[in-house]
């Protein structure tokens, strides 16, 4: 049965409630590094890492720290202040071990710390918790929103990767043809609404 | 709320924060990357204005480039011959003498040389005036005044005069940012020294040049008559002067019917 609600969760974060495209946090990374399908990738796989090294700090500080100091009203700024460690944390061990993708990614990478997404997962997570949804779920919660941009992402720098090659009229060249096809692969994203409580009852 | 409430959130948050900076502080010394030393000198040389003249990113981006050996010294225009001296010092080579130029509008066309065709009532900006029929002025190929060039100069060394833009060379640092916001192509770089040159883009025949503008260039070549150093050339029914050539005689300017020739003086 837990096993049942974890998959729910993990689908409904990856599909039905994608960060990206069903709650819009996050669009700058998704309009800014989706050129290319590499760091693309790259750039997802960091974020997800973020997410769930973010959820796993920040769930236990929020419950054992925050509320029985009934200091919940501190969330954002002790969310922020630990996301924002993180990337650095991310920032030095990517530079030290992965120069390449450190390089590709540029300036989103201390970016991901005002990524929305990332303060999103975290936050949300909080407002969902109860008897039924607990540390487990959270983690599962917000490696599902770290592949759901993953998705989101690998998708869109595909569908730009076709747009170099289309013949675009020229006041829509560049970003607005960009934030057009954002907005029909958002869309598109609305079609899974529903799919995991079909699937799992 | 009572003090001690306070007092804990200030702990917690303080707290959080100091073992998040012991962390970030024992991995950046244990995964610490040894930082070139010759990009760190390079970039201390350069001014920093990151206004990519250069054609790199940043000055970082430069600065990188020059360490790696990709780029040439001298592009940075900004920082002049003094940050090229300090550049090669440190790369060990030998400074390449690099003149200082400066931006200059080829047009003279204010109010009083030259005429309206329409009365422009759209957006002020250059590029937009542009885009119909070429613009208000009655000569095709001069200056807008509308000064996109003035608001694309990051240093304020460019001012609209009468109808045309102007700039003033001391100020300009050649940062090339005017030649690309010209909708006109009219903005392009002349040596900073006592040369002749031609205030004028227009090349069309004599006759119609003289009927847009009074201070067209008509290519009656007299100029390239009495230039003795071979340094000015009539092509297309407009002058040309080669900078390299011109000994700053200044005879063209004093032989130009129109006075669509003038005298740069540096410095002046």
């Amino acid at each position: 049965m837990i096993i049942k609600s974890l998959i729910a969760v993990f689908l409904a974060a990856i599909l039905t409630e994608n960060y990206v495209l069903s709650k819009f946090l996050g669009i700058c990374p998704f309009l800014g590094v989706s050129k290319k399908v590499n760091t693309a990738l790259g750039m997802s796989a960091a974020v997800t890492f973020v997410m769930v090294l973010a959820t796993a700090a920040t769930y236990p500080i929020y419950m054992y720290l925050l509320v029985p100091a009934n200091l919940s009203y501190l969330q954002t700024i002790v969310f922020i202040l630990i996301i924002a460690g993180l990337v650095q944390l991310v920032e030095i061990v990517l530079k030290k071990y992965i120069p390449s993708l450190y390089n590709s990614l540029g300036i989103y990478l201390p970016l991901i710390t005002t990524n929305c997404a990332v303060l999103g997962v975290t936050m949300l997570v909080i407002e969902k918790s109860g008897p039924d949804f607990g540390f487990g779920h959270a983690m599962v919660n917000a490696l599902g929103a770290g592949i759901g941009f993953l998705v989101a992402m690998v998708m869109f720098a595909g569908v730009r990767q076709r747009l170099e090659a289309a013949d675009i009229p020229k006041a829509l060249k560049g970003l607005p043809i960009t934030l057009v096809a954002a907005s029909l692969v958002s869309l598109s994203f609305l079609g899974f609404s529903g799919i995991v409580e079909g699937m799992l009852g | 709320m009572d003090i001690n409430s306070i007092l804990l959130a200030v702990l917690i948050v303080a707290g959080i924060g100091l073992v998040l900076g012991v962390i970030l502080a024992v991995a950046s010394l244990l995964m610490a990357v040894p930082k070139d030393e010759k990009v760190e000198a390079l970039k201390e040389a350069l001014p920093g204005a990151n206004c990519g003249a250069c054609g790199y990113s940043g000055c970082e981006g430069y600065a990188k480039a020059l360490a790696l050996g990709e780029a040439a010294l001298g592009k940075c225009s900004p920082g002049g011959e003094d940050c090229v001296s300090q550049l090669s010092k440190i790369l060990g080579v030998e400074a390449a003498s690099r003149e200082k130029k400066t931006a200059l509008v080829h047009c003279m066309g204010s109010e009083d040389n030259t005429d309206v065709k329409m009365e422009y009532q759209g957006v002020m900006s250059c590029r937009a005036a542009m885009t119909l029929h070429g613009g208000m002025s009655s000569c095709t190929f001069g200056c807008l005044g509308l000064g996109d060039c003035m608001n694309a100069c990051p240093y304020g060394a460019i001012s609209l005069c009468n109808g045309v833009a102007h700039i003033e060379p001391e100020l300009c640092k050649g940062c090339s940012m005017c030649v690309s916001a010209c909708p006109k192509k009219l903005i392009s770089f002349v040596p900073y020294k006592d040369m002749a040159v031609v205030r004028c883009f227009n090349c069309q025949k004599g006759a119609d040049a003289r009927k847009v503008c009074k201070s067209a260039c008509i290519g009656c070549k007299k100029c390239e008559k009495v230039c003795e150093a071979g340094a000015v050339k009539v092509e297309n029914f407009l002058a040309y002067v080669d900078a390299s050539k011109c000994t700053g005689c200044m005879k063209c300017v004093e032989s130009c019917p129109q006075g669509s020739i003038t005298a740069f003086r540096a410095g002046a």
